[in-house]
Order: C-alpha cells, then structure tokens, then sequence
C-alpha cells in the first residue's frame, strides 16, 4: 500500500557503510603510523647523503631536543583537545626557566625547592590562563595572546637585562641534563614519562574522555552534565604545568637562561601537534601523535643542520607544515562526510 | 545598523577619549619631557607602521576573521626589500615588487580560509610562522643599509615646514580612505553584514568569499607597505623587523571597540585606540621601561578590552528581563 | 496488557511562543507496555510537546504527572533523571568517542586504580545493544555510523538509562525501509519491557504499523486519541487536517501568462530526485510535503546556494546556469528563505539596511551609499506591505515575526525580480500578518510574478496555489490543479499514500 520510493540498501551497501567505521578508525591510528613512516622515509633519505646521521649518538641528540618540546606538546594537547589554544607556552616556560635559574643562582631553596616553584609557578600561569578563557569566556586566541605578550613582558622585567649563566647554577642541577637512567638520558627518560602518564590518564580517566567529549560536542557535553568550564580550565592548569616542568629544565640543558629564552617555542609546539594527528577543532588525537609530531619536526631539524641547509628554513617549515597538516586533515574529514551523506542516507 | 549600536559605540569612544586622557596625564607625570612637540612627534613616528597595518585588520575582524600574519608580512617585506635592493635592482621596481609579495601573500591567508575553509586563527598562525620564515631564508641575519636620502626621508623625516612625519601623512590618508570605505559606502555595509550573519549576507547575494580575500589581500599589501616604511625609518632591511608588532596591532584593534566575533566596531575607535598604545607606551619609555616590558602593559589592555565587555554583558544579562521566546529564535 | 493508569499523564497544557500559541489545552496520557504515536500537521505542535516532555521548554498552563505525582521539569538533565528518553531528530552525540562511550557518556564504569573500565562499559554496551537484537561494533567512533545507527546508539543510551518514557521524534525521517523494519523490532521489545513509548510520526504506514493508540494534535489542539483498531488512515488524516470553512487567503484572479520557470529531471543526490515542474508568469505554484521531503532544498539549487547534481533549470525558456545568489538574482529568481533570523535578515541592521542590501550597490553612487534614497525605498515598501514600526531607521530585532517577515520580502521585492520563491513565509506570524502576507503574494501575481510557495499549511497552500505539486522523500508524488486538490488528497500524497 505505501510507495516508499527509495527502498532499504542491499547488503553491499550495508557493507561499505560496516567498511567505513572500520576505514575512519584505520586513518585515525594510521596517523601515528603515517609520521613513523615519514620519520623512518627522513631518516633514510639523510642518511644516503649524510651517513654521519645514522648514529645512536645523533638519535640521542635528536631525542634530547625533542624533550622539552614534547613535554610542552603534552600540555598543548590537552588544551587543543577542548577545542581551545594556548598560544603563551613559550612565554611560560621562558618566564619559569628565568625564574629557577635565578632561584638557583641565589640557592635560597635549594635545587629541590626551586624545582618546585618552578612547576608551581608553571601551574599559576595555566591557570591565569584558565581564568581567563573559563571564567571570564576571552576567546582563547584572544587571551593566550594577551598572556604570550604578558608573562614574556614580566619575565623581561624580572630579568632586566641580565642572563642566568651556566657558572651560576648548582652542579647537580645541571647534571640533569647530562645524567642517565639505565643508560638513557634522564631528559629523555622524564619527557616519555609524562608523555606516557598524560597519553594513559587521557585515555582511561574519566576526566580524560570527558575532554574529548567537549571538543567533540561542546552543546551535547553540557546535556550530559559535563563540568566543561571546569575541566577546561583544568586543561590550561596541565598546560600551564607542562611549561612549567619544561621551563624549570630549560637551564639545565642549555646551561644558561636570558629574558629570550623559549621565544617561539609555541610556533614549534603548535606545528608538532597539529602534525601528531591532533585535531585543531579539538574532540580528536593523542599525546602519542604529537609526541611522534615533535620528534618528526626535530628530526627534520637536525637533518637540515646535518646537509649543511640553512637553519633560517625552520621557521618556514613549522609554518608550512601547520598550513599542510591542518588542510589535509580538512581535506581527508570532508572527504568522508560528503560519502557519508550519500551512502549514510538515501 | 546605526540605531541601537550607536549608542553604545559613543559610548566606548568616550571610554577611549577618556583613556587617552588618562594615558597623556600619566605621561606628563612620569617625565617632563613628554608634553613636548617633538616627543610627540616622535611618539607617532613610532607608532605608523603599527597603524597602518591595524587598519585593514580592523576590516578584516570585523568581517568575522583575524589575521595574525600582518607583522611577518612586514618583516618578509623589509627582507625582499634588502635583498633586492643588495642586488643592485633599483628601489622604483623593488617596492612595487614588495607590494605584490604583498598581495600574495594576503592571497594565500584568503584562499586557505575561504575555498579550503580552514579557520583563519589557525591560517594565519602558519603564514605567521611561513613569511617571518622566508624572511629570515631571505636575508638571513643580514641587515641592509646605504639607502639613497630620499628614501630614509620618506621614513623618519617630516613633511617640509610642518613637524608631520611622512609616515603619519600616509597613515592619515589611508585612514580617512577606511572611513570613507567602512562608514559610507557599501563594501562596507557588506563587510558588517559578512560580520553580523554570514549566512543571511550569502543569502542575500553577498559574495563573502570573494570580499574576505579581498580583505585579505589588503592586509597583506598595507603589511608589506608597513614593512617598507619601517625599513625607511629604520634605514635598515632585517629579517626581525616588526617582531612582536602582532600585539599592539591586534591590541589596537580589539581596543578600539571592534568585536572579536565580527560585526561591530568604528575606524576612530580603532585610530583613538592606536594612540591610546601609543601614548602608553612612550610614556613607559620616558621613564626608562624597556619596551618588552611595556608589553606587559599593552598585552593587559588586550585582555582586557575583550574580557571587559564580556563580563559586562553577563552582568547585564543577569538583569531580570522579559524573557521572548519564539519558535523561529535561535537563542 | 492495558495497565490503566498512565505512567505519564499531561493535562491541560498550553505553550506560547511571542504571537503564536502552539499548544492549547492538551491532554494526553502515556501507558507502560504502549506505543502511543502522536501525528499532526506541520506547526500543530507536535514538536513542542516533544521538548515539553524533554524539560526544554516549560508549559504556560496546565500540568505534568509521572505515577500520578506532579512534575515540574527544570531542564533535561532532570527528565532523564526521572526516566524519561527523548530521541530527537537529530542524533547528539560525541563523533570522535566510540559508541560505547556516547552510549554511558558522563557514566563511564570505572575501576579504582586503572580508570575508565573498558572491558566492563565494552561489555555493558554489547549486552545492551544485543538485548536491543542489534549488531553493532561498540568499540568504533561514532563519526562514521548512518544516521540510523547513530539513532540506535541514541535508543541504547536510553535504554540503558532505565527509561520508563521513551519519547521518539519522527525517528523515521532519515531510515531507509530496512532500517524501519529494525527499529520497530526494538520498539516493540521496549514495548514489551514496560516502558511507556511517544512514537511522533507522520507516515500512516508506520504509524499504523506499530502503534497501539494513536493521538491527533491539530493546530495546537489535541483532537482525538483512539486505539488504533477504531481508526483509519484515512480516518486519521481527515482529524490533521479538519474541514474548516472560514478562508483566510483572498485569491484574486491574475493572468496567468508565459512559462517563467522549468525545472527539468533536477536532481541532488541522497536529497532529492527527478524533480520537475513549471511556474507561469502570474501563477502561484504551491509546492506541499512535509519536512524533510525537499522543497526547500529544490529552492535553494534554484537560487544556487547549493548545486544539482543532474537536470536543469530554464528560465523563460532558456537554459539558466546558477552557481551562486548572484546568478539567481541576475536571473530574477529570488528567495524568500525558511529561517528569518538566520537567513533573512540581519537582526541587528535598520529596516532600511536590511531592504537594501542585495542591491545597495545599486544604491550608491561614487561607492556611497545614497541614505536617502535607501530610506524612501525601505519607506516606499513598508507603506506598502505594511510594515508596522517606529520607522525605517528601526532594527530589524524589534519588529513582530510578522512585521520581520515582511521586511524580508520588501528587500527582495526591491530588486525587482520575475521568480519569488517563498519558504514558509507565514511560519510564526500571526493571524493577521498572515492574512496581510497573503494579499501581498496575490498581488504579486497579479502583477505577473512567478511564484512557488513552499509551505506545509495545506490550508495556505489550497487558499493560494493555482497549482500543487506535493513532494515525498525527494520526489514529486502528485501534483494537482486548484480545483481537484483537497487537503486529505494533499497530505495522502505527502505521507506516501497511494491515492486514494
């Protein structure tokens, strides 16, 4: 009696569309594996020119100056993934490097105890931060911007002109960077740690899925009763920390620290976790992928310095890549929503 | 349009008149020297390629986007301007050349936000990063000088017989042009609808994308002119020139009354706003702030501007109001 | 298997939206171990009784009881708290988490030391949707399921909320015949585990099919509730629409004159299909069908906001190539858009601003713009639409939906078109705004324009229309002169009746 015109798909029909969950959550763990073919395509085509490149030595080089950058990408990841930024994080982690270093020169706290301001000085950043984009509802661009500009400011000012210098900062703080876990460089050893702990907590933690769940849908998270204010302020906290950890390592492994310290460092985070598969509108990726991001663009770096290229290409290519990697995954999403609108309904 | 937003548009320009007001008081008092006519003078020198480059932002913000490209396409700029002027091309071929890079580059942001509608916070973070990039492949650490009189005149020196820096006579004119564009004619009535409501401006026959790259392109030549200017100022092409300009120019903006999410927003409000960070920051520097310090200062009055109004109309919403609800409403 | 007092039990409820009233009085009552489907036309207010039930909006009047017991809902998470499950049309869930983690969103099992229990909510979420008779990987994101299955999700999530009211929101809308087959399936499980089911359809077939009492709301009115072995579905149609006398709409008689419009084969797809029909000068094609059934994604390939992806468009005869609202407009063909705060107007713009802008180009001279000649215009076509305001320089933000309404045909008038295509244009105005928009249309017509007026009042539609062309899932299933349409024809071939 009815005149449905368009009628039920046939059961090949039924299979693409079984394919394409299987296919989406493919190209989502695919990413990680995509940046570890490209990482492994990089190291080989240096290698054939360079054969110096290929060395545990040079890895190790590669590694340790990923660490920083990768525990910064830790925190970033945890902010981008509620569908917000933090564009301040090279200010905080310079501004936390000054601050232990001076801390350190004068030994009023011991280096424990300037360790510890530094993460607590980190944490209050992130959350100034927090604040902001929270409470006060500043867009993040607008606020993390305004904080970029800010804390470097006070970090001039707490400076004023002078330089923390390798003469100046205790022995066992500087063996840090110099010393090893089971043959690993510590550096090394703390940045997986966390890298490890936050892509865990991220994963199984209800306060973790509940971050995915605001950048995925930040209207339907609010029905469900999420405390998205809450845990987006938290975010900023963890990426405020994050700085902070890497600020109070930053003299350590650089030896000495000045009001420039970490300038530009949001640029290479940005870049690094956009590559990793982080998804800029939030709701998608791991703190594995931009891990794996930021040792990509590391790698790249050292490449470069190793054929002799000029380093002034770097900016260019973290600027490039941010540009590529965000319209590529544009590109591969809108693919599959126009095939899911045609298969998905009639 | 002008109806019930003009109130509160006087509204936030008194503020600013007031600010203004304020800022010079406190720069009287911090230094005897500032009431001067050559520490004005030299306050708005410094302050021109900032403008400049704060009017074409204000459009674009306005139409609902952002730009944070503008202080590398400065730099990019002074860069191919050195570079090309080291190799011997003459400057009546370098600038022009300058200002098309310019244009291309304002091209790229408009393309990747309009056609591959990626956001442009993000767009303009990559070309941020891209032309300070290329600047620095460029010229390297280099800097260039030995720029012919006339050239280094247009940049610091003033307008024969009167104390108006050249700069301040182009910033002037463009100004005046974006008041004529923004207030009567209808690009600009187009660029608040853009702002206000996309999707009614698109149904309504407004071509968006093709007005947003257009917007765009204009940002990146007044950012390449900018560049030129600062390199005149300067007499020197550097790679880092303009570095850390994105703030006051985005402050100014933002400042001036322009609403970040697009729609709203005056030229004066933004040129009173532009000398309100002007006068602040000469004001810091007479009493011996180092200018990354001002930024604390400058990075606050960002915040602010946008924090304000914001918790401004959540206290006002909080009001018991009568509540009209409406099948068709999207609130 | 009756159980006689109803689980939920609404009693004189009454809701108002500015000038309209979309419910008046309502009665109803919900049964464990029943489907109870509730149909209406178009704006009868089916929809509002559904987000009364979800604690979106409040009733002005009347009241709620749930096990007899008064309940004031303060929102959503309150009636899922009590039990009661709202699907709406439209999935809300979290694309990027799997479908297990939408399914306990904000629940998640957890274990004290290791987190988040995967194996458990896994497990929880496998039972769930086997006990639903489901097949469905738990463990995928949600991004990539049909619209089907992403309802299913829905279903689960309220299924494992111990829903004992499980209200549905045209559930169908965007299921192929299979996929219906397998919802009933369930729905008939949840029936059969005692929960009380709010089954909003429009389709005869399947309401017919699966309920067990059936509730018409007509005009905000509830009209009758019978179990369905005492009604047909012709019986049905004829309470949606009922045989009222008085007649709103002055037609007038215009000539009618040469083709303006041809839509041939037009088709956009998984949208709609084989569209084709014709418009005359002077002519007021009505295009009927409920929502969802494409006639306002036709209007917007016409104005080319969207593209076909087959057929064409012939504009007196001659091939038309739209891209864009520029090429429509060049053409003559202008549209009157559904949603008037989001694409009609610029809620914050003067009238005059508003009137002006697809042609203030026009209206400039040197690039300024002439104020006053854009004032006279919006003062010319206010006076004669009618417009109630304080004056041209008023925000659009202020004026009646009406009022608003009107403006946005004035500024479309403005550019002098040959093709109107009107979307609703009566929805959420008031009795006599209609009547004024009315008269306007027909004068319109009889001064040769074009017109298709899309709507999903069928008394609008036969009141005005010389012609009806009635859409169903993308195509046109009838078409009817003036004289042989009638409402139960109209809306028998907009439900997917075969006529009768």
């Amino acid at each position: 009696m009815s005149v449905r015109v368009i009628d039920a798909p046939t059961d090949s029909a039924l299979a693409r569309r079984f394919g394409l969950e299987r296919t989406l959550t493919l190209v989502a763990r695919l990413r990680e594996v995509g940046i570890l073919l490209v990482l492994l395509a990089v190291v080989a085509i240096v290698t054939i020119q360079a054969p110096l490149f290929f060395s545990v030595s040079n890895f190790e080089q590669i590694l340790l100056n990923v660490s920083l950058i990768a525990i910064v990408a830790v925190g970033q990841t945890t902010v981008v993934l509620t569908r917000n930024v933090d564009l301040s994080v090279g200010s905080m982690v310079g501004l936390v490097a000054f601050a232990t270093g001076d801390l350190l020169k004068e030994n009023t706290l011991g280096v424990p105890g300037a360790i510890a301001v530094g993460c607590l000085l980190g944490l209050g950043l992130g959350a100034f931060n927090g604040l902001l984009v929270a409470v006060a509802k500043v867009p993040a661009i607008v606020a993390t911007l305004g904080t970029l500009y800010v804390y470097r400011g006070l970090d001039f000012l707490v400076a004023g002109g002078k330089q923390v210098s390798a003469i100046d900062l205790p022995r066992d703080y500087l063996g840090i960077a110099t010393s090893s876990v089971l043959g690993i460089p510590t550096l090394i050893v703390a940045a997986a740690l966390i890298a490890l702990v936050a892509a865990y907590l991220l994963r199984n933690s209800g306060a973790g899925r509940e971050l995915y769940a605001i950048g995925s849908n930040p209207a339907a998270a609010e029905v469900v009763g999420i405390p998205t204010h809450r845990l987006i302020f938290g975010a900023f906290v963890v990426c405020g920390l994050c700085a902070g950890i890497a600020g109070v390592l930053w003299g350590s492994r650089f030896g000495s620290v000045n009001a420039l310290a970490a300038s530009g460092l949001e640029l290479q985070v940005i870049a690094a976790v956009v590559v990793g598969g982080v998804n800029i509108f939030g709701g998608s990726g791991t703190v594995i992928g931009a891990v794996l991001g930021a040792i990509l663009l590391a790698t790249i770096e050292n490449a470069l310095r190793i054929l002799h290229l000029s380093e002034f290409w770097l900016l260019a290519i973290d600027g490039a890549i941010i540009l590529l990697a965000v319209g590529t995954d544009a590109a591969i999403r809108g693919y599959f929503q126009r095939i899911l609108t045609r298969t998905g309904r009639r | 349009m002008r109806v019930r937003v003009l109130g509160l548009i006087r509204r936030w320009e008194t503020l600013l008149v007031v600010l203004l007001i304020a800022f010079v008081v406190l720069g009287s008092s911090l230094s005897p020297y500032f009431l001067s006519a050559s520490n004005f003078s030299d306050l708005t020198s410094n302050l021109m390629e900032k403008a400049i480059m704060a009017l074409p932002l204000a459009l674009v913000i306005i139409a609902g986007e952002i730009d944070l490209s503008v202080e590398s396409m400065l730099g990019l700029a002074s860069a191919l301007l050195g570079f090309t002027y080291a190799l011997g091309w003459p400057l009546w071929l370098d600038i022009p050349l300058v200002l098309v890079v310019g244009a291309m580059g304002g091209l790229l942001n408009g393309v990747l936000v309009t056609r591959a509608g990626l956001p442009s916070l993000v767009v303009t973070l990559g070309t941020l990063a891209l032309y300070r990039g290329l600047a620095s492949v460029v010229l390297g650490p280099r800097s260039v000088s030995g720029w012919p009189e006339w050239f280094t005149n247009f940049g610091f020196a003033y307008v024969p017989g009167t104390l108006i820096p050249w700069p301040l006579l182009v910033f002037a004119t463009l100004a005046l042009a974006f008041l004529f564009v923004l207030h009567r004619t209808w690009i600009g009535r187009q660029i608040y609808a853009m702002g206000k409501n996309k999707q009614a401006a698109r149904y309504s026959g407004i071509d968006v994308a093709k007005l947003k790259t257009y917007l765009f392109i204009l940002s990146g030549v007044l950012s390449a002119l900018a560049g030129v200017i600062l390199t005149a100022r300067f007499s020197s092409a550097r790679a880092d020139n303009g570095q850390g300009f994105v703030l006051d120019v985005v402050t100014s903006v933002l400042l001036g009354g322009v609403n970040i999410f697009g729609g709203e927003g005056t030229i004066v409000g933004v040129v009173l706003a532009i000398f309100v960070i002007g006068v602040l920051r000469n004001g810091l520097t007479l009493a011996d702030v180092s200018p990354d310090t001002q930024s604390v200062a400058v990075g606050a009055l960002l915040i602010l501007s946008v924090a304000g109004p914001t918790l401004v109309r959540r206290i006002s919403a909080a009001w018991p109001r009568r509540q009209l609800t409406s099948p068709v409403s999207n609130s | 298997m009756t159980e006689i007092s109803p689980v939920l039990q609404l009693t004189g409820i009454s809701k108002r939206f500015g000038a309209v009233q979309a419910l008046i009085d309502v009665d109803l009552d919900l049964i464990a171990n029943e489907v109870h489907a509730l149909v209406g036309e178009n704006g009868a207010g089916k929809s509002t009784l559904v987000k009364i039930l979800a604690g979106i909006h409040r009733p002005d009047a009347g009241h709620l009881e749930l096990d007899g017991h008064e309940l004031v809902l303060s929102g959503p998470a309150a009636a899922r708290h009590l039990g009661i499950a709202v699907i709406h049309q439209h999935p809300n869930l979290f694309p990027d988490l799997t479908v297990a983690e939408n399914v306990f969103a904000g629940r998640l099992p957890r274990n004290r030391v290791r987190g988040v229990d995967w194996g458990r909510l896994n497990r929880a979420a496998e039972k769930l949707f086997a006990n639903l008779g489901v097949k469905q990987r738990v463990s995928v994101p949600v991004r990539g399921l049909s619209v089907a299955d992403q309802q299913l999700v829905e279903i689960a999530k309220a299924f494992s909320l111990d829903a004992r009211v499980l209200v549905m929101d045209e559930p169908t809308a965007a299921l192929s015949g299979r996929e219906v087959q397998r919802l009933f399936t369930i729905i008939r499980q949840l029936r059969g585990r005692g929960v009380a089911i709010l089954f909003v359809d429009h389709r005869m077939e399947e309401v017919f099919e699966i309920a067990d009492r059936v509730s018409v709301l007509r005009d905000g009115r509830h009209v009758i509730t019978a179990p369905i072995s005492e009604l047909t579905p012709a019986d049905a149609i004829r309470h949606m629409v009922g045989r009222r006398l008085e007649t709103l709409f002055p037609k007038g008689q215009a000539p009618i004159g040469e083709v303006a419009l041809e839509v041939r084969g037009l088709s956009r797809s998984g949208v709609f299909a084989d569209v084709s029909f014709q418009v005359r000068r002077g002519e007021i094609v009505g295009l009927a069908g409920l929502v969802g059934a494409g006639r306002t994604e036709v209007a917007r390939v016409l104005f080319g906001i969207d593209h076909a992806d087959a057929g064409e468009i012939l504009v007196t005869g001659k091939h038309a190539d739209i891209k864009s609202p520029t090429d429509a407009m060049r053409l003559g063909i202008v549209y009157v858009p559904e949603d008037r705060h989001e694409q009609g107007l610029v809620l914050d713009f003067s009238i005059s601003a508003n009137v002006s802008l697809p042609i203030v180009h026009r209206l400039s001279r040197l690039l300024m713009i002439d104020r006053a000649q854009e004032g006279r215009l919006a003062a010319d076509y206010s006076k004669q639409l009618q417009v109630r305001s304080t004056g041209v320089n008023q925000a659009a933000s202020g004026l009646s939906g009406g009022n608003q309404q009107k403006v946005v045909i004035a500024k479309w008038l403005a550019t002098k078109p040959t093709i109107l295509l009107l979307d609703e244009p009566t929805q959420g105005v008031d009795i006599g705004a209609k009547a004024e928009v009315h008269r306007i249309i027909s004068q319109l017509a009889a001064q040769g324009m074009a017109i298709v007026l899309i709507s999903s009042e069928l008394l609008e539609v036969l009141g005005m229309a010389d012609r009806i062309v009635v859409l169903h899932e993308g195509r046109v299933a009838a078409e009817f002169d003036r004289d042989e349409a009638s409402q139960e024809r109209i809306m028998a071939a907009a439900t997917g009746q075969a006529e009768a």
